[in-house]
């Protein structure tokens, strides 16, 4: 039966580790710094990476998420959906693919 | 059983399993339905909880005016509650809240005061924290601050919880107030702290987001992250397929902010199967979806749903 099997079309993924890139999703409120897109590419292998990079790019928008090197108060930002403040912080790890969504916090819920 | 009145009724709901959404014999969901409290919501807990400890502490006293934010069902909770007990009620409602929301509320004798749909919640918050300054003889009980409000879920819903089912593992509930998730994770650290405490939060639409300034975000004062394990932020799309997915294979017709527990639910469930690990995960079904048929959510495909629920506090 692998005689039969058919070559593969795509070549294989390469060995070496690429950068990491990921989808960004930026709040209406910060969009004056990416020019109005409500999505933007960055790199980097965990979100303070990501930050930085974003910041190359866009500038002002670091100030604008984080205070004395950590999330501000009232920005939520969340990998894959998830609050990074419960899977490490700014140390959380990105993965090529990953999207990223920054909030502001808000009241929610079936209140 | 038996009651004295429909007050005293409040809790002790059904813990039941889902035999067919569950992955295996080892990785099991179970549902705390809710909606078998009298308005049919888990703000029924709250509501009486929060009533109990003020005229307890005697801030509440016969006669009163009774003010509070709210998205709907804890107003429809205070507003049973509250009639029965001769007071009047007052809630602040964002105007993008389902009509059946807003029609419940005025049967049960609240009155209402829009607020503007911009902003959402937060923006209920600031009218009524305004309208507490100008009126100081109202009672302001104030979900999204008043310990009552999770020691109602410290008091009934966790230990009701362990009792039926004392190899829990998980626990996942919605996340607005905060209530439910403060006071089961309390509970849980205090009797079985390696329980996880899992929160899932309803995502909207640029319209809830789009005016908010980064520097006056709201967190509410009841939060505490370290009662929590993790955190999920969950849009109108997963929750609306989750939704479905629940009346489908189990008969459990929920309001939408189910469908984002559910899918957070999910997300433990998976991750224990992929780990081999044993795990009982509970879920809150918070309320029925009788009082969402309206937005759309639950006709047509997945995507015109999402598309009607834009813009509107679906949970």
């Amino acid at each position: 039966m692998t005689a039969a099997t058919p070559l593969p079309i795509q070549s294989p993924k390469p060995k070496v580790k690429p950068d990491m890139a990921v989808e960004v999703r930026i709040p209406t409120i910060l969009r004056p710094h990416t020019g109005g897109e409500r999505a933007v590419q960055a790199d980097g292998a965990t979100l303070s990476a990501v930050i930085d990079d974003l910041e190359k790019n866009h500038e002002g928008i670091k100030e604008r998420l984080l205070e004395n090197g950590q999330l501000r108060r009232f920005v939520n930002v969340y990998v894959n959906d998830e609050d990074v403040r419960f899977t490490g912080g700014l140390d959380t790890e990105i993965s090529d693919g990953d999207t990223v969504v920054i909030l502001p916090a808000v009241a929610g819920g079936a209140a | 059983m038996r009651f004295d009145s429909l007050v005293d009724s409040v809790g002790h709901t059904p813990l039941v399993g889902l035999p067919n959404l569950s992955p295996s014999d080892d990785v099991r969901l179970w549902a705390k339905l809710e909606d078998r409290n009298p308005t049919g919501s888990i703000k029924d807990r709250a509501a009486l909880s929060m009533i109990l400890a003020a005229e307890a502490d005697g801030s509440l006293t016969p006669g009163c005016t009774i003010l509070e934010p709210t998205s709907g069902n804890t107003g429809i909770s205070l507003a049973m509650v509250a009639r029965q007990r001769g007071y009047r009620l007052i809630c602040v409602m964002p105007e993008n809240t389902s009509t059946e929301r807003r029609q419940l509320l005025t049967m049960w004798g609240a009155e209402v005061i829009s607020s503007p749909a911009a902003g959402g919640s937060n923006e209920a918050v600031r009218v009524a924290k305004r309208l507490a300054e100008e009126n100081p003889d109202w009672v302001m009980l104030y979900q999204y601050g008043n310990r009552a409000n999770a020691d109602a879920h410290y008091r009934g819903t966790a230990p009701e919880i362990l009792e039926d089912l004392p190899s829990i593992t998980h626990f996942v509930g919605g996340l607005g107030t905060t209530g439910t998730l403060m006071g089961v994770g309390r509970f849980f650290r205090d009797h079985k702290p390696d329980v996880r405490i899992v929160a899932a939060e309803p995502r909207y639409g640029e319209l809830v987001y789009g005016l908010r300034n980064l520097d006056e975000g709201f967190v509410p004062e009841l939060y505490d992250a370290s009662l929590i394990d993790s955190r999920f932020s969950v849009g109108p799309r997963d929750a609306v397929r989750r939704v479905r997915e629940l009346i489908d294979h189990e008969g459990i017709f929920a309001g939408i902010s189910t469908g984002a527990i559910l899918h957070a639910a999910l997300a433990q469930a998976a991750k224990a199967v992929k780990s081999g690990e044993r795990a009982d995960i509970v879920f809150v079904v918070a309320d029925g979806g009788w009082k969402y048929l309206s937005t759309g959510a639950y006709e047509g495909t997945i995507d015109e749903a999402e598309e009607r629920l834009e813009g509107q506090l679906w949970a």
